[in-house]
């Protein structure tokens, strides 16, 4: 049981902060860090597998830090986001060599074993470079595995997956989470962090903007007000019909259109359905206008 | 142990792969060629061979061979990533960078010494051959200690190296004799001139000064480039 301890730690670049003052620990387990690109997830990640200094505050894992000591890879994995590896190596001969300079003492066995586990034995003696993108991926996560570490982290490891090693990358960390390993995934993808964390961290702009269970964190996300853009054939009358309704919260009178706040996303848009048809409105157009990720997250962090 | 045989094999591989081993045998063969052709043709000049192998050799021919092969044996893989397979393990940072320097330090034995040790043998027998062989064995350690220093100090590694043996081994200790003592060349051809005196090999420093000089720039050199290496970072995405 091995856990990551972050008091405190901040990662600056000159002016630009990556990581701003983050506190946190995280125990055995998938843990999903979610954020949009350029939150501090992949620093975050570098810092706890000893590859950047905290700029202030300390980290641990395992009880010592992680930075300068060469020794914490005998109980930490990391696989970097992007592509990076010997491709002029086969994939066993990949995970092989990772195995003999963890020092394990058996490194044949390990590697196969590790080889199993991203399912990638069939195309293991081909030349990673002729490898697609997901394939690459397992191979990484196969040698960043061979030493079965305490701690794994992993940087965006779904990207480039096709559904199926979406699927089979999801169990094998659920796989090893419920082993008692501590996982560290990082993804701007909701949907994918839903799918195998039990806890969430969610990174804005380098800060931590809410942590816990991934049903609290949904709860935070869904019941947020929406905005939504409305187009009709007659907007002012609707306008005043909708702020008549306990669901909206504003109106606003544009030229492209009602700017409507709905403080509940699901009894709005059955509401205004019904509304337009007592009212004899004709609807020409319904926009949720900040759908997108970035307002989600910027909306937690508020 | 200071020597790791699987940091060694990928090494081999990355740096030295089929075509660029092709690229790296074209000075030597034109080492060896000019002074076949030279051999042939005059062999009345006694002092030509000093200026090919000593000079053309010592100052072009070695320095740049170490440049390109110790810039890349661990530089390559920073620059595309591939490091942190290295590092990510416990193996000691002292042990990643005695195996390049020693898998550079010996491809470039085999890239400028080994064709010096043939050149010198076709231009004037065997004692000046072994003297520049020495000779360039000596400078390729220093050599890639300092190369691979500049690939984990920087990654305009190629860049530096190239201005430090273009301009000031090549310009400055050509001009002012005082630089001479700075010029790693010249280190390799106190070496071979004292195991071969008699041959003009025109030395800038003194054997005993070479011989500390480099001994301290390796070890300054090492230290330094594991201390780096332990202090490898990686830049995030909002980097």
């Amino acid at each position: 049981m091995t856990s990551i301890e972050l008091r405190g730690v901040s990662r600056w670049y000159g002016n630009v902060v990556a990581v701003n003052d983050v506190t946190m620990t995280i125990g055995p387990g998938v843990t999903g860090l979610l954020g949009p690109n350029g939150a501090g997830k992949s620093t975050l990640l570098h810092l706890m597998a000893g590859f950047g200094e905290p700029s202030r505050g300390e980290l641990t894992v395992g009880g010592a830090p992680a930075w300068r000591r060469p020794d914490v890879y005998t109980i930490l994995g990391l696989v970097t986001e992007g592509e990076s590896a010997y491709a002029f190596l086969t994939g066993a001969q990949f995970v092989l060599a990772s195995a003999r300079l963890h020092r394990l003492p058996d490194p044949e066995a390990a590697a196969r074993r590790a080889i199993g586990l991203v399912d990638m034995v069939g195309p293991m003696n081909r030349r990673i470079s002729t490898y697609s993108k997901g394939m690459r991926q397992r191979i990484r996560v196969a040698a960043a595995l061979v030493h079965e570490p305490e701690v794994l982290l992993l940087d965006e490891p779904f990207n480039g997956m096709d559904p199926r090693q979406r699927l089979h990358m999801m169990d094998l960390l659920g796989r090893l989470g419920t082993a008692g390993r501590t996982i560290v995934f990082s993804s701007h993808i909701l949907e994918e962090v839903a799918e195998v964390s039990g806890t969430i961290q969610v990174m804005v702009a380098g800060r931590l903007a809410a942590s816990g269970d991934f049903r609290a964190i949904r709860r935070l996300m869904t019941s947020r007000p929406h905005v939504f853009v409305v187009r009709s054939g007659d907007d002012r009358r609707l306008g005043a019909a909708l702020i008549g309704r306990p669901a909206v919260r504003g109106v606003e009178l544009t030229p492209d259109g009602l700017r409507v706040q709905a403080s509940d996303y699901g009894a709005f848009s059955t509401d205004i359905a019904r509304l337009a048809r007592a009212e004899g409105i004709r609807l020409r157009e319904l926009l949720p206008a900040d759908e997108s990720l970035d307002s989600v997250f910027a909306y937690l962090v508020a | 142990m200071n020597f790791d045989p699987t940091i060694a094999s990928i090494t081999v591989r990355a740096a030295l792969g089929r075509r660029r081993a092709l690229l790296y045998a074209i000075p030597p063969l034109i080492l060896i060629g000019v002074s076949a052709v030279l051999r042939l043709t005059s062999p009345a000049d006694p002092s030509w061979p000093a200026r090919i192998l000593g000079d053309f050799g010592f100052s072009v021919v070695l320095p740049l061979t170490a440049l390109i092969i110790g810039t890349s044996v661990l530089g390559a893989e920073v620059d595309d990533g591939s490091v942190i397979h290295l590092l990510a393990t416990p193996v000691p940072r002292r042990v990643i960078i005695t195996t390049k320097v020693a898998v550079a330090t010996v491809a470039t034995i085999v890239f400028a010494a080994v064709p010096e040790l043939i050149a010198g043998l076709i231009a004037a027998g065997p004692r000046l051959a072994l003297g520049l062989f020495i000779g360039a064995v000596a400078a390729a350690i220093v050599y890639n200690a300092l190369f691979v220093w500049l690939s984990t100090a920087t990654s305009r590694a190629l860049i530096a190296g190239l201005g430090y043996v273009v301009i000031w081994e090549g310009v400055l200790a050509n001009l002012v004799g005082g630089a001479r003592i700075l010029s790693v060349s010249h280190y390799g051809l106190a070496v071979a001139s004292s195991v071969a005196p008699g041959h003009a090999l025109r030395p800038g420093v003194g054997l005993v000064t070479a011989c500390v000089l480099s001994a301290v720039i390796i070890a300054v050199t090492l230290a330094v480039a594991v201390r780096q290496l332990g202090s490898f970072s990686l830049r995030g995405e909002t980097a």
